[in-house]
């Protein structure tokens, strides 16, 4: 079991220096740098020599890649390009930003996805299910810039119940946020909740078919006894890895959402560095949302490694 | 009068097609379950035989409906039933023993659990109280160490011990009515007898009513009192076991029985022609018309009803069935067994193949070795003359079908060479061979439905190998298919047809349309009748055996069925653990099987025939890993000598009929001690 983590962790640093790599690589390649973004069309002659200089961009890029990589293992990613900022001051306040928004949908997202997707699997083809899955696939199939402009218009124009977009600043406290967050929360939980509910509903449905609960009911288990002990601990399985993907998804940013609301989260902060040419901000963000992938896919397998006996047994075998 | 414990009343269940038709899968079922009976149901798959133990326990199918009638246990009908009151029935009057067990216990839950949750729904019993049934349920069902067992998920357990499991289950609320489905199918010849015997004991212990639903005769006829036929969602034939098996009236049981391979006959069983028809698709008539060797032309018309027959105290479903009455089976001797000229020409030469599944380590992938001192499969020698049908038989483990794909490349040899013709060496690696030499071995496998391509007609799958091997294209290529397919009797309108529109039978014919395709020396089978019913199973046989005649093809034929290897090979192979224990003519194998393990095989073969008791000899241990050292049969060897078994490899003994065993005993000894049992 501890082999199977440490090959695991050590799967998973590999896999970032990877992505660093590919982020430093392609950063590199893009025509343009954080110089002539910054100094428009007075970018040529000794403005744009000096900027380079102050910068450090007339290192040459293998060095700046090993001296980044240093810093980054100690904790340091450096400074930002455009800003002159330290990075780490840049990302803390949007890092906090982005669990806000991410906890609230999955606290009130998850728990729908796995009721709506129960109850529809268990009165499949009844009137609970036809109603439910009607309005999922509809909330998967709206684009989400679509329903959180819907929302807007509705609840914060119309209504005028709730701010339209977040006006608050970049490092505001919690109970600030608060407010703020309940439309982006609906427009990410509606789409979220849709997808796991659909796969939640597969998967029940399945096992519903299975010769085991088949078995069960033979065996005279009464109804909701047998739903709790024979189908959900099966069904709710695989449901563990997706759960952790769309952890994973909402932690890194829902960039469109945050566009949409102008939140102040990590994944307005990847479009504002990619259009700034910060590179140093886009690798720490591409390092950081590739260790939350990580991370999160890690946890989810040794859940499912320890909640399911076959492949427990599996492993101690080995 | 007897009583009675189940009553069904003119009983139909069915679906709504899509376009709207209600059609019927049991049509008008009725029959009753008299008190400490055992009911076998028999029929091919699709013939309704596990809804109507489903609805015996109140259960229909996602899908499906009662359209009229019931099913009447103590007074009410089990199918108006409320669920809760179906809670007290199910597991307490009425349990079911599921076909595969392995799918059927919660995988999540220990089995001690499992059969806890059982008796807490059915008995007043306390906590401790249960958990001491709990271990009484394990030792009556004959597993070993009750309250590990106990402990363990289903997954850790073998096919024969989670079979056994599920019938302690059933057993834990004492019913009245035991429903089995299928409940041996998929297990080992061995494992099969051991459970049905246990079941018998049961019978007789519990004065249980049991209705044993099986497409299996063998199985049928080894628990039933009384056998109920049925064909197309009707019961076409009822009565007492001994009376169907040995007199059978209807023409589809007689057929039937007719196409079953039998340890007792020589030669291939006959074969019935066509295939069960799809519900729905008989209006009227008669539902076994088409392939009725007796239909007449009121048959075509007139739906036959089911007629008691008091002389023979069986109901049938047949205006002929009086010409049926006195026909006596000496018809099925007069099966054609092909004479073989037994040419010396070697085709194949196997010479110490060891095959290793052991996950390769760094270092030897390197060096392109596998060090396995104890590998699945160990020390194969085995020559093979053209035009001869060797077979491979063993229990699953055996190592029969690795060591076929071993010839054919898909699974690489680690020690040991293969060669062809009797010179040219079989590279062990695919890509190495030589396409003449793929070309001159091909395989046919168990499941048409996964070897086929869904997306493919039939004339693009049996075309691949005419284009691959012999560059046919355009109007030769399409003639060439049409005469193919003509050789496995599928018309010229087959061509266009998908995998899916096919039956069963007809899918591996075109599975074997695609192997003579390629003009092939050998073919390998890969338990091709296995998924099969038994009146296709013996059409498929038969065409085999007559395209044999036909290109003098070399078959290496894998089954786990002896009495089908009986019927179609010339020489046998025994393989136990990866193993060779026994090889020689099929005649003197089936007529003396010297080694002791054979002998166990062969013992606990099911023959349709009730007056033929299986011979159990060994217990039905399953070992996961052969044994280091000596026989590798020491484990379960009913004959066990003593330490040498355990210590030396037994070395090989030829008798006169030119048989040779792997054992330490003398053969003569062997052949005496069996004639002196």
């Amino acid at each position: 079991m501890l082999i199977l983590v440490l090959k695991r962790i050590l799967l998973g640093l590999i896999t970032l220096f990877i992505v660093s790599l590919i982020t430093f690589v392609g950063v590199e390649v893009l025509p343009g740098d954080a110089c002539t973004t910054y100094l428009e069309r007075e970018a040529y002659g000794a403005a744009l020599e000096a900027c380079y200089k102050r910068l450090g961009l007339d290192i040459p890029a293998y060095e700046r890649y090993v001296s980044w990589a240093i810093g980054v293992i100690q904790g340091d990613f450096g400074y930002s390009l455009s800003g002159e900022m330290k990075i780490n001051d840049v990302l803390g306040p949007r890092v906090k930003n982005s669990l806000v928004l991410a906890s609230a949908s999955i606290l009130i997202g998850i728990p729908i996805a796995l009721l709506l997707g129960i109850i529809t699997a268990l009165w499949r083809d009844k009137m609970p299910d036809i109603i439910i899955s009607t309005f999922t696939i509809f909330s998967m199939t709206i684009p989400e810039f679509i329903s959180a402009t819907l929302l807007i218009l509705i609840v914060a124009i119309w209504l005028e119940w709730l701010p339209g977009i977040v006006i608050v600043p970049t490092g505001a406290s919690v109970s600030e946020l608060l407010p703020n967050i309940i439309l982006p929360v609906i427009a990410i939980s509606m789409i979220m909740t849709a997808h796991m509910a659909r796969m939640v509903r597969s998967s029940v449905i399945q096992v519903m078919a299975s010769d085991y609960v088949q078995m069960a009911i033979l065996k005279g288990v009464p109804y909701w006894k047998m739903v709790f002990k024979h189908v959900l601990p099966n069904a709710l399985l695989p449901a563990i890895n997706v759960v952790a993907l769309t952890i994973a998804w909402l932690l890194g940013g829902v960039v469109v959402t945050e566009v949409v609301f102008n939140y102040p989260g990590l994944g307005r902060l990847v479009i504002e560095s990619i259009s700034n040419r910060d590179l140093p901000v886009v690798q720490a963000l591409a390092i950081i949302l590739a260790s939350i992938y990580v991370i999160i896919n890690l946890i989810a397998d040794l859940l499912t490694l320890m909640l399911n006996p076959r492949l427990k047994s599996l492993q101690i075998k080995k | 009068m007897q009583q009675v414990v189940q009553e069904i009343k003119n009983l139909s269940i069915g679906f709504t097609s899509k376009k709207g038709e209600q059609i019927s899968i049991l049509k008008n079922i009725s029959t009753t379950i008299n008190k400490g009976e055992t009911v076998g149901i028999v029929g091919e798959s699709g013939s309704g035989k596990s809804t109507l133990a489903l609805a015996m326990m109140g259960y229909v199918k996602h899908g499906l409906f009662t359209i009229s009638g019931e099913c009447i246990y103590q007074s009410n009908d089990i199918l108006k039933m409320k669920n809760r009151e179906l809670e007290n029935i199910r597991g307490r009057k009425i349990a079911m023993i599921p076909q595969n067990a392995g799918q059927s216990l919660t995988p999540n839950l220990k089995i001690g659990y499992q059969i806890d949750e059982a008796l807490r729904l059915h008995t007043n019993f306390q906590k401790e109280d249960r958990d001491v049934k709990i271990s009484e349920l394990l030792n009556k069902v004959r597993l070993p160490s009750p309250e590990t067992i106990a402990k363990r998920y289903p997954h850790e357990l073998s096919g024969g011990q989670q079979q056994r499991v599920a019938v302690a289950m059933a057993l834990a609320g004492s019913p009245d009515l035991l429903l089995l489905d299928e409940p041996t199918t998929g297990l080992d010849v061995t494992t099969q007898a051991h459970v049905l015997e246990l079941l018998n004991f049961i019978a007789k212990d519990t004065g249980t009513s049991m209705v044993y639903v099986s497409h299996d005769l063998g199985a049928i006829a080894q628990v039933s009192d009384r056998v109920i036929v049925m064909y197309s969602g009707e019961i076409v034939l009822d009565g007492p076991v001994k009376t169907i098996l040995k007199n059978p009236i209807h023409p589809y049981t007689y057929g039937l029985l007719k196409s079953i391979p039998k340890l007792t006959l020589s030669g291939l069983p006959n074969s019935m022609s066509g295939s069960q028809p799809q519900p729905g698709t008989i209006k009227e008539g008669c539902s076994f018309y088409d392939r009725c060797e007796f239909a007449e032309d009121k048959c075509k018309i007139n739906s036959p009803e089911l007629e008691f027959v008091s002389e023979l105290n069986s109901s049938v479903r047949c205006f002929n069935h009086k010409k049926l009455h006195k026909k006596k089976d000496e018809d099925t001797k007069s099966s054609k067994k092909v004479l073989r000229k037994l040419t010396k020409n070697e085709i194949l030469d196997i010479s110490s193949v060891s095959i290793s599944y052991a996950k390769q380590k760094f270092i030897e992938q390197l060096l392109n070795k596998i060090d396995d001192t104890n590998p699945t499969v160990k020390d194969i020698n085995i020559k093979i003359d053209k035009g001869e049908t060797l077979a491979l038989v063993g229990e699953s483990g055996s190592g029969k079908s690795t060591i076929l794909k071993s010839i054919a490349g898909l699974i690489k040899a680690k020690d040991g060479i293969i060669k062809f013709d009797k010179n040219k060496i079989l590279s062990n690696d695919l890509k190495k061979r030589d396409a003449n030499y793929l070309r001159a071995i091909q395989l046919i496998f168990q499941n048409p439905d996964e070897s086929l391509n869904p997306n493919h007609t039939v004339e693009e799958i049996v075309s691949q190998p005419l284009k691959l091997y012999f560059g046919l294209s355009g109007n030769e290529l399409k003639q060439k298919i049409i005469e193919v397919l003509k050789k496995v009797r599928l018309g010229e309108f087959y061509l266009t047809r998908y995998p899916r529109q096919l039956s069963g039978g007809e899918k591996q014919r075109v599975a074997v349309a695609r192997a003579f395709a390629a003009k092939p020396d050998i073919i390998l089978c890969d338990e091709v009748t296995s998924a099969l019913d038994v009146s296709v199973q013996a059409a498929v046989l038969n065409l085999l055996q007559e395209l044999k005649v036909d290109f003098g093809t070399t078959y290496i034929f894998v089954s786990h069925d002896l009495a089908v290897v009986k019927a179609i090979s010339d020489r046998v192979a025994v393989l136990y653990q990866g193993r060779l224990c026994e090889i020689g003519p099929s005649e003197s194998v089936y007529k003396f099987p010297s080694h002791p393990y054979t002998e166990v095989l062969l013992g606990a073969v099911l023959e349709p025939d009730p007056d033929i008791k299986p011979k159990l000899v060994a217990e039905d241990i399953v070992e996961e890993k052969p044994p280091e050292k000596g026989c590798s049969f020491q484990g379960r060897c009913p004959r066990l000598l003593g330490q040498i078994c355990k210590t030396d490899v037994p070395p090989w003994q030829i008798d006169e009929n030119g048989n040779a065993i792997r054992c330490h005993i003398k053969i003569n000894d062997l052949k005496n001690q069996q004639i002196s049992n």
